[in-house]
């Protein structure tokens, strides 16, 4: 054996290796492509339809001209309300899961109903916040019913990133101050919970790009067809812009007329939600630097 | 508190009979011994001996995990620790600890010796400031760290996070230090440190340190306990017990025939 003899039995195993890392590599470009294309497609045909009006003034002639600001505006209320309702009783179960809960059968059973609920369709989503909320609760098509709604499809996602945010910090940590004489309380939220806290933001922030986006929960609870005007209360309809998208795609009055609006529409949705996970991203990094310093 | 006699205000810390299972397996077998106030004692032996385990029922830190059970008592101070009436917080502000690897927190310096002040209800400024500076004087840190008290824990090299976690744990005044294998993840120069540290410290403080390092247990300990497969094979002066074993087990594994 020797080291430079050209034809080693190595030649077929190195062959194999770049084969298999040339087609590994080849996927993975793929599907950023795949993404560059649809960002590209949807800004290509959206962006000329973006102006100031578009942005802020109500549809007009039967949604194939005038703009898109009541489903601005309802949109963003149904981000704030479902987030208002996920984020603390996610944060705080989560908690509860990762901090106080032992191994064991609740532990697990809460787990396995977490995840079958992170696994349930949207749209059951939505017919069961129809059936809780609009009807049974009494608040009817409203900004709370969609928000409840909402919040519910977000629940798992918030609960299941607090859990792994707080997995993620060494136990070295809660030992260091249990043995200090801190009780576990205090341990949770003066050292677990603020070394957690950027992985816990960005997951929240990413749920907000989640619920701007779901259509199926949406549909029978809060989402107006056509409403030209802006919400006064919480019991109010709105529309929102996935909805909106789904109407002047599918069922609007003139849906060749609409379909420019249509793709203005998708610009803007997408448009939020890359700001949102940029935002997320960024935040992220801020905390965690000061994390270090406090 | 406990009942307590002269004789045994002697001893700071006094087990009988400890017996320690995690679910089925049996690490501790029928462990008595008493340490010495304002000593070093020094606990030898293979690793998965026991000795770790038996160092963390002195603060009750096994109480967090699940499946380990403790029989037998375990006095320190005289007090009874493994009584129903008992505070694991005020036991743990009466026996501190140090680990292996350096885990300050990740906060300020100064906010790093002052967290056990500030857990256990201190909000006095000067105070915290008096204690913190004290600290981190008897750990030998406060001249290398006195103008960058507000800089993160984080920026320390090794061995100053190390002191700092020994600052931290004297600032709440225990009068028990517990170390296990304190200088294990550091260089021989931050050993060095840490060693003469624990010197300094043995006139304040009983020190029960944990260590794989035997020169390091003849170093800096009066007394050493060699552990083997969950018993304690022999506890003696650290001198005799190095110089002359009367187990043979002892010996085999201080001349590095196992281990």
């Amino acid at each position: 054996m020797s080291f430079h003899d050209g034809k080693s039995s190595n030649q077929s195993k190195r062959l194999a290796q770049s084969a298999a890392f040339t087609i590994f590599r080849g996927l993975s470009f793929s599907v950023v492509a795949i993404l560059f294309i649809i960002l590209a497609f949807i800004i290509i045909r959206g962006v000329s339809v973006i102006s100031w009006e578009f942005l802020t003034e109500m549809p007009r002639n039967g949604m194939t001209a005038g703009g898109i600001f009541p489903a601005i505006v309802g949109t963003f209320w149904l981000v704030v309300g479902s987030m208002l309702f996920a984020f603390p009783i996610g944060v705080m179960s989560g908690i509860y899961m990762n901090e106080y809960l032992k191994d064991g059968w609740l532990k697990r059973f809460i787990k396995l109903m977490t995840n079958n609920l992170a696994g349930v369709p949207s749209i059951v989503f939505g017919l069961f916040g129809m059936a809780l909320f609009v009807n049974r609760f009494g608040f009817g098509d409203s900004i709370l019913a969609g928000s409840l709604t909402l919040g519910l499809l977000a629940l798992p996602v918030v609960i299941r990133t607090t859990e792994e945010s707080l997995k993620a910090i060494d136990d070295s940590f809660r030992i260091g101050s249990l043995a200090l004489g801190a009780s576990k309380w205090q341990t949770t939220s003066r050292v677990v919970l603020p070394m957690a806290f950027p992985n816990i933001i960005t997951g929240l922030i990413l749920s907000i790009g989640r619920v701007s986006g779901e259509t199926a929960p949406i549909l029978f609870t809060v989402a107006a067809y056509f409403l030209p005007r802006l919400p006064d209360s919480i019991f109010d309809q709105v529309m929102a812009l996935p909805y909106h998208l789904y109407v002047i795609s599918t069922s609007g009055t003139d849906i060749e007329a609409s379909r420019k609006m249509a793709y203005g529409t998708a610009f803007i949705l997408i448009l939020i939600i890359l700001v949102v996970n940029l935002l997320a991203n960024w935040l992220r990094k801020y905390f965690a630097k000061r994390v270090k310093m406090h | 508190m406990y009942h307590t006699d002269s004789k045994e205000k002697e001893y700071s810390i006094q087990t009988k009979d400890v017996h320690l299972y995690y679910g089925d397996f049996h690490a501790l077998k029928g462990i008595s011994v008493a340490m010495r106030k304002n000593q070093v004692t020094a606990f030898i032996g293979p690793s998965g001996c026991g000795k770790s385990t038996f160092l963390r029922c002195f603060n009750r830190m096994n109480d967090l995990i699940d499946n380990a059970r403790i029989e037998g008592d375990i006095l320190v101070d005289g007090v009874d620790i493994y009584k129903t009436n008992i505070h694991v917080d005020d036991l743990r502000k009466h026996v501190g600890m140090v680990f292996q690897k350096p885990n300050p927190f990740p906060k300020s310096i100064f906010e790093n010796v002052a967290y056990g002040l500030r857990v256990n209800g201190t909000q006095n400024k000067n105070f915290i400031q008096e204690r913190v500076e004290r600290s981190l004087q008897q750990a030998a840190l406060w001249d290398e760290v006195k103008d960058k008290l507000k800089k993160s824990a984080f920026e320390l090299s090794g061995g100053q996070q190390q002191r700092l976690c020994i600052a931290r744990a004297l600032a709440i005044e225990p009068s028990v230090l517990l170390m296990d294998e304190p200088a294990s993840a550091l260089d021989p120069i931050s050993t060095a440190k840490i060693e003469e540290l624990i010197y300094g410290l043995k006139k304040d403080y009983t020190i029960v340190i944990v260590t794989h390092n035997m020169q390091q247990a003849g170093r800096v300990s009066d007394h050493t306990a060699f552990f083997f497969l969950g018993e304690l094979v022999e506890f003696a002066k650290t001198k005799t017990l190095f110089t002359s074993p009367r187990d043979q087990r002892t010996q085999n594994y201080i001349t590095g025939r196992f281990g």
